[in-house]
């Protein structure tokens, strides 16, 4: 493989890195969903490169199912359920920005500092992929963590997904059929998760997750 | 080829089973059933027979493409694995035997049809399984398809709760056998029992395996204090179950200790000896006094299968001292008594219960207060009852004698042991079997006593009827083999040589061309036993007693009240019963080890009442190690409980952290 096309290859997972930051401090809906689509953009094209250096054909199926569902479909029908909700003028406040900022560096270090001893038996691509694909999965779980909004916690699962795409793809051994089956279900999660806002919408007034604690029972 | 034709066996059995459950509601299933376990078992034994008689140095393995894709299922037949499928498959012989009359009285067939060939194919594959997974699987199956049974009379006060603990005791002996073969096999994940016999493990790893397989071996096989499920479980089973749960499950969780720890784990170190010593000799010594303390006929049976088991374990403990110090004649001794034992202990223990279930069908009662004078309802069934007890209590010319008597043989050679922790701690388990063995014979005076002589002590007693020919055909085949054992133990012995030969590289010498078919396990000189002669001899000194009390002694004018037929009180309750028997043993050792405390109530002066005596015991394995130990999992479960009621924030919070720290300790530890 020549130099050429691993740089590539680390110019889009570090780009996915990059995007996953951006997604860390988006406090607008509609921002946030662009900035989704292109997180799922990068990570479709990280798979068709991937496809082209590997010449493995089916990743282009991968790459086409990421662009055409996670890029396209899902920001447009979460686009019209924010519409419909009527919270895309909501502005959500995120404790500290310049906290959860540094606190995401820190974990792509430690993601970069596990990763790299571990996996020293196996190729370039490989480890560096796989480090890049462990900071986009512990930053989707940290916006997950840091938001209340049920729409942004959605798309930070989403983004945990795309980074296990990029390290199935990295590692040579994703077979078509489950990336398949991921997609769905991801699609499925999609139709439950927009079912279930409109009913805390119905029932709470809010999307805020918050606002459910109140009504749990407890011991 | 056998290893084929067994497996078909196996196969045949699992197809009866699930045969089972269509027909389950025709009454022409139950012979069917047991018919074809019958067949099934014969061939089965003929064939185990036959490879460990006539070419019993010849392993044959087989390699079926089904279980893990890089690993496959094995099998192998080799002289140790004969040896107990002949137990395996005697006991599912004269079990099926007996089901086919036993079985007409039960009134849930479909309860129990599906899973008795089941249980039997299950067990047959544990023995047949050559790699860890299919180990596993078989053994995780027979656990499962017997909690099924002992769940099939599930409406029945306590069997469920036995059937839980059952269920709990044995998936915790699976999880111990899962870790034990996890370390066998290394990090390179060799489960094929090949690669872990080529391995050699480094003593810390080795000791942990030994243990590992005690809990999970010994918790099957009934070891104290992992015994406390089986004198529950046994009991509630059908009786023909029971007999084979008993007689035979027991046995194979001992096969599983003799193969994981004399053949896969390598050389031994000699404490570990010490160790199935002091557990063995600690089980046989409960296990009687806890039978001593018990008036359900089949519980009492049931604990004196942890004796046994404990007999059992005394003799692998001495093989694993003496192996460790290189005295291979002496192991092949231990041994050797050992795998006697286990034979003769499946065959008389199947032949109690069996007796048991046959008094259970014809009184409806397991409670020996109510039972009595059964020898005059039920005269086959009480002879071969009394054939058993004289077996198990280890009384001559029947089988028990002679693996007992063989196991003190290994003890006696014990001051040879160059450890001085082993020189003193054998003969002092030596005295703890000596004790066993007189308490279990005391015992069954009391089982076969009270049981069967005297009078009536209840109604249910006064009706019963003999019982059926299969099952009476059934025990009187073990009474034979009882017998066949006790009087001609060389060929028997000399059947177990290959497999002393297999795992110890020794043997004892030829015994069936000893003259006069004389036992000399040692030399000459030192001692010896034949118990043809011996038969003969107590044969005829008995003949000669009872001519000679008929002749002169009943002849003799007597002279006594008239119409009380030598009975001054006509009540049966004024007879000898099983409590007031166990009395004097109870206030020697229940004192201390049950903690019997006996509370008189007498009536003031002047109250006609009924003067009262009560008497509380308490189990101190349980209190002392379940009580606690289910007390700690109640309070981790309260705090666990809380986690519950978390909310989902909190519940990310715990993933992103926990994943963070992992990710951390992953760095700094590598």
């Amino acid at each position: 493989m020549d130099r050429l096309a691993l740089d590539v290859a680390h110019m889009f997972a570090g780009g996915l890195v990059l995007v996953s930051f951006m997604l860390l401090y988006q406090d607008r809906m509609f921002g946030l969903l662009n900035i989704f689509a292109l997180h799922a953009l990068v990570v479709s094209l990280s798979v068709a490169w991937q496809a082209y250096i590997q010449l493995a054909p089916h990743l282009y199926i991968t790459a086409g199912i990421a662009l055409v569902v996670k890029a396209i479909i899902i920001p447009v029908a979460l686009h019209r359920i924010i519409v419909r909700l009527g919270i895309h003028r909501t502005i959500e406040t995120i404790g500290g920005i310049g906290r959860t900022m540094l606190a995401g560096i820190a974990l792509v270090a430690l993601s970069i500092t596990v990763m790299l001893p571990i996996t020293a038996a196996a190729g370039t691509l490989t480890r560096e992929d796989l480090a890049f694909s462990l900071s986009v999965i512990l930053l989707g779980l940290l916006m997950m963590i840091s938001r209340r909004n049920a729409v942004s916690q959605i798309i930070g699962f989403m983004s945990i997904e795309n980074g296990l795409i990029l390290a199935a793809t990295a590692a040579k051994g994703m077979p078509l059929v489950v990336e398949i089956s991921v997609a769905f279900s991801i699609i499925i999660a999609l139709i439950v998760v927009g079912i279930f806002l409109f009913r805390i919408r119905e029932r709470f007034d809010t999307v805020d997750v918050h606002a459910l604690e109140r009504f749990r029972g407890s011991l | 080829m056998a290893v084929a034709v067994l497996l078909f066996c196996v196969g045949v059995l699992l197809a009866t089973g699930v045969g089972a459950v269509a027909g389950a509601r025709r009454s022409a299933t139950a012979a069917i059933v047991y018919g074809l376990s019958l067949l099934v078992s014969a061939v089965a034994l003929a064939v185990a027979f036959a490879a460990l008689a006539f070419d019993s140095q010849w392993v044959q393995t087989l390699r079926l493409p089904v279980g893990l894709p890089w690993l496959g299922a094995h099998f192998r037949l080799d002289a140790l694995a004969a040896l107990f499928l002949i137990v395996v498959n005697l006991g599912g012989l004269t079990a099926s035997l007996y089901g086919l009359g036993y079985g007409r009285h039960e009134e849930a067939p479909g309860r129990v049809l599906p899973f008795f060939p089941a249980f039997l194919a299950g067990m047959n594959l544990v023995v047949l399984a050559d790699d860890a997974f299919t180990f596993l699987l078989a053994w995780e199956f027979m656990s499962l398809v017997s909690w099924a049974l002992v769940m099939a009379h599930h409406r029945e006060a306590g069997n469920a709760r036995a059937g839980y603990i059952y269920l709990l005791m044995a998936s915790f002996g699976t999880l111990a056998l899962l870790l034990a073969f996890g370390l066998l096999a290394g990090p390179e994940g060799g489960y094929a029992f090949d690669a872990i016999r080529r391995a050699v493990p480094d003593p810390a790893l080795a000791t942990a395996v030994l243990v590992l397989a005690l809990l999970g071996a010994g918790s099957k096989a009934g070891l104290v204090p992992l015994h406390v499920w089986l004198p529950l479980a046994h009991p509630a089973a059908p009786s023909h179950v029971s007999a084979l749960m008993s007689g035979v499950m027991t046995k194979v969780a001992v096969y599983g200790f003799v193969r994981i720890v004399f053949d896969l784990l390598g050389p031994p170190l000699w404490w570990w000896g010490a160790v199935v010593l002091v557990l063995g000799g600690v089980t046989a010594v409960l296990g009687v006094l806890y039978a001593l303390m018990q008036h359900d006929l089949k519980r009492l049976l049931a604990y004196h299968t942890v004796e046994n088991i404990g007999i059992v374990f005394i003799g692998l403990g001495l093989a694993l001292s003496f192996q460790a110090n290189l005295m291979g004649p002496a192991a092949a001794l231990a041994l050797t008594a050992a795998l006697f034992h286990v034979f003769n202990h499946s065959v008389f223990k199947s032949l109690l219960f069996f007796g048991a279930g046959a008094v259970l069908t014809a009184t409806g009662e397991r409670d020996m207060e109510r039972l009595g004078g059964l020898i005059h309802r039920m005269p086959f069934t009480a002879f071969a009852f009394l054939a058993g007890s004289i077996a198990i209590s280890a009384l001559p010319p029947l089988n028990g004698f002679v693996s007992e008597w063989l196991t003190f043989q290994g003890i006696l050679l014990s001051p040879k042991l160059p450890q001085w922790l082993l020189k003193f701690l054998v003969p002092a388990i030596g005295a703890m079997l000596a004790l066993s063995a007189a308490l279990a014979a005391g015992c069954f005076v009391k089982a076969f006593g009270v049981t069967f002589l005297g009078r009536h002590r209840s109604s249910a007693a006064q009706g019963a009827r003999e019982t059926d020919g299969f099952s009476l055909a059934a025990m009187f085949l073990l009474v034979f083999l009882c017998l066949l054992a006790g009087v001609l133990p060389g060929f028997f012995i000399d059947g177990l040589a290959p497999a002393t030969q297999q795992l110890l590289g020794a043997r004892l010498e030829p015994q069936a061309e000893m003259a006069w078919l004389t036992l000399v396990p040692i030399a000459e000189g030192r001692s010896s036993y034949n118990g043809l002669l011996l038969f003969l001899l107590i044969g005829a000194a008995a003949l000669l007693c009872a001519k000679a009390i008929h002749r002169w002694a009943s002849r003799a004018v007597r002279r006594s009240a008239a119409w009380d037929c030598g009975f001054p009180d006509p009540s049966p309750l004024t007879q000898y019963t099983a409590g007031s028997f166990a009395q004097p043993i109870r206030r020697v050792f229940g004192t201390v080890a049950f903690r019997a405390r006996e509370e008189v109530s007498m009536p003031p002066p002047g109250e006609t009442g009924p003067a009262t005596l009560r008497v509380h015991m308490r189990d101190l394995v349980w209190d002392g190690l379940y009580v606690p130990v289910e007390r700690f999992i109640g309070f981790a479960a309260d705090l666990l409980n809380r986690v519950q009621f978390w909310t989902i924030r909190a519940y990310l919070n715990l993933v992103f952290f926990s994943v963070v720290l992992l990710l951390m300790v992953l760095t700094l530890w590598s």
